[in-house]
């Protein structure tokens, strides 16, 4: 029991709480400095944010982002951690290389892509039309609706790939060698051996590192709110989250921002218990 | 090309490609590190040179010596170290009552901290502002428990996976000798899950080092602010002084790296006991 009882306390105090409190204010007008005053609306919060939008807008470029990061971070990460599941030399170094930017905090690396992406003197644009010639002039990324997304989205693979390899490889090294051995003796190409050996026992690895990617990508915060500065231009570059954040803390609307958020629960569950189901049919 | 070469061929291609990849992968790092060397002139220089022409300190000088930093970068690091101890200790614990001991209900209480892993953060902050508001926790002890409670579910669930692979025979023995539960998790248990529990304090220390938009909304005291904050507050206040925001990010990288070269070892070897792959 006494192993317990820290563990629950601070549980139920910090996440099951405030969850169930958090259901509560999403029904309400709630007025965060009386909130004996506040007023029951019923579902009108969720009717508000379903039909806002700014909202709707959060929503795609949410959806937009965690499946071209997902999918991108997902086959970049399995290569890397292919080539480094191999007897090459140095292969400590690259690992521990590769990691370099998921150890990097998110508030750093996100000001750093906002330098680099800089629309005057940024190196990126530098080396797009000075040094590859691709574009005739320089692009301003953070002024566009659609461009902002491109830095937020290549500092999420960026930052990520790093991951995904090492659960990967992880993965990869579970995998007993004697199957390959046996594979190998029956004349199986290495293209066989990924697809028969590999691709099948990562299964589960697989499983875990979609769900897992897919919630963090759908609850994106911090790169949004740092390099659109909360939706710039116009509101039209938010994150769900961070729209969310501007409802509560910008404009105090707590009801709002409480019904936004479970909105976002309630899809995050529906979508990893269908990723679940989906994965589990596949590996039957 | 007979065998041999055949395959040291294959091996230069792919340590190629390895090596390209890992030049995209350090640019971003590497352009950070060297614009933190840069005056303040060349910032915005065109070209941007990967290089510097002239060096200089003055941006670290500028960066540490302003706005309390040394008090800032003590506020994180007392912050991120003591929940990294606290969610190892409770998650090891409630990872060991989830591997070891049966009693009715502990399914369902395993599931319902699962949640834990489901539910972003974020959405937590407006009910975690109210209750901190009413407990007054605007403060490190605030930051310190709401970074526990955002971390135990995870880290319970990777250490009962870790738990489960400790053999139970030795447990057994220390059971006959007549050792209490907590000889066992203590003796046992913890020294043979050690790979395990780096991973966990890889994770926590990186997340409560990091973590930005808690510490936004529950820190008003400016003495009391943590590194994120006040980085991200800085360079808002110097929109242009790249040089002096990069030399503050570096520094305050430092302890992440070290804790990161101390406990990777392990790190690889810790991600498949703690049952990821399955």
């Amino acid at each position: 029991m006494i192993f317990l009882l820290p563990g629950l306390i601070l549980f139920a105090l910090f996440f099951l709480g405030p969850m169930a409190y958090s259901l509560r204010i999403s029904f309400f007008e709630w007025k965060i400095v009386h909130p004996e005053r506040s007023i029951f609306v019923g579902f009108e919060n969720y009717q508000h944010a379903l039909s806002d939008p700014i909202f709707q807008r959060a929503v795609l470029n949410t959806l937009a982002y965690t499946v071209i990061t997902v999918v991108v971070k997902m086959i970049l990460g399995l290569s890397v951690a292919l080539l480094l599941n191999q007897q090459l030399p140095g292969r400590t170094f690259f690992r521990v290389a590769y990691y370099l930017p998921v150890i990097t905090s998110w508030v750093i690396v996100s000001l750093l892509f906002e330098y680099m992406f800089n629309g005057q003197a940024g190196l990126v644009n530098y080396i797009l039309k000075d040094f590859l010639h691709l574009i005739p002039k320089d692009i301003l990324w953070f002024a566009d609706e659609y461009l902002t997304l491109v830095p937020i989205i290549l500092l999420d693979i960026w930052k990520g790939i790093g991951w995904a390899a090492i659960i990967f490889l992880a993965g990869l090294q579970a995998i007993p060698a004697e199957l390959y051995e046996a594979a190998r003796v029956d004349g199986a190409d290495s293209t066989t051996q990924l697809r028969y050996i590999t691709w099948p026992l990562l299964g589960p690895t697989t499983v875990f590192l979609v769900v897992v990617l897919v919630i963090g990508g759908l609850n994106a915060y911090v790169p949004f709110q740092l390099m659109t500065n909360g939706g710039d231009p116009l509101d039209l570059t938010h994150s769900v989250l961070t729209l969310m954040y501007e409802a509560t803390f910008g404009r105090l609307d707590f009801g709002y921002g409480a019904a936004i958020s479970y909105l976002l629960t309630g899809f995050v569950f529906v979508i990893s218990l269908i990723e679940l189901r989906l994965m589990r049919q596949r590996a039957d | 090309m007979n065998r041999k070469s055949q395959r040291n061929f294959d091996k230069v291609v792919k340590l190629t490609v390895l090596a390209l990849g890992l030049g995209l992968v350090l640019l971003p790092i590497w352009y950070m590190i060297i614009t933190s060397f840069k005056p303040q002139t060349m910032i915005f220089e065109l070209p941007p040179r990967l290089w510097p022409q002239v060096w200089t300190l003055k941006n670290y000088i500028a960066a540490l010596g302003k706005d309390k930093f040394g008090l800032y970068f003590l506020n994180s690091a007392k912050v991120a170290v003591i929940s990294t101890l606290l969610t190892v200790l409770i998650s090891s614990m409630l990872a060991f009552v989830f591997a070891r001991l049966r009693f009715r209900g502990k399914e369902t209480l395993f599931y319902i901290f699962l949640l834990g892993m489901m539910v972003p953060p974020v959405m937590l902050i407006i009910p975690q502002f109210i209750v901190a508001k009413w407990l007054n926790l605007f403060n490190h002890t605030g930051l310190i428990l709401v970074y526990t409670a955002m971390n135990i579910s995870m880290q319970t669930f990777l250490l009962r996976g870790v738990f489960e692979n400790v053999p139970r025979d030795l447990e057994e023995a220390a059971l006959i000798d007549g050792g209490s539960p907590w000889t066992i998790f203590w003796r046992i248990i913890l020294p043979l899950s050690w790979p395990g529990i780096s991973v966990v304090i890889i994770n926590t220390f990186l997340y409560s080092w990091e973590e930005f938009a808690w510490a936004n909304v529950a820190i008003k005291n400016s003495s009391q602010r943590t590194l994120p904050i006040a980085i991200a507050l800085f360079q808002s206040e110097h929109l242009t002084e790249w040089g002096q925001v990069f030399a503050a990010s570096l520094v305050a990288l430092v302890p992440v790296l070290i804790i990161f070269i101390i406990f990777q070892r392990h790190f690889v070897q810790g991600i498949s006991t703690t049952g990821l792959k399955g």
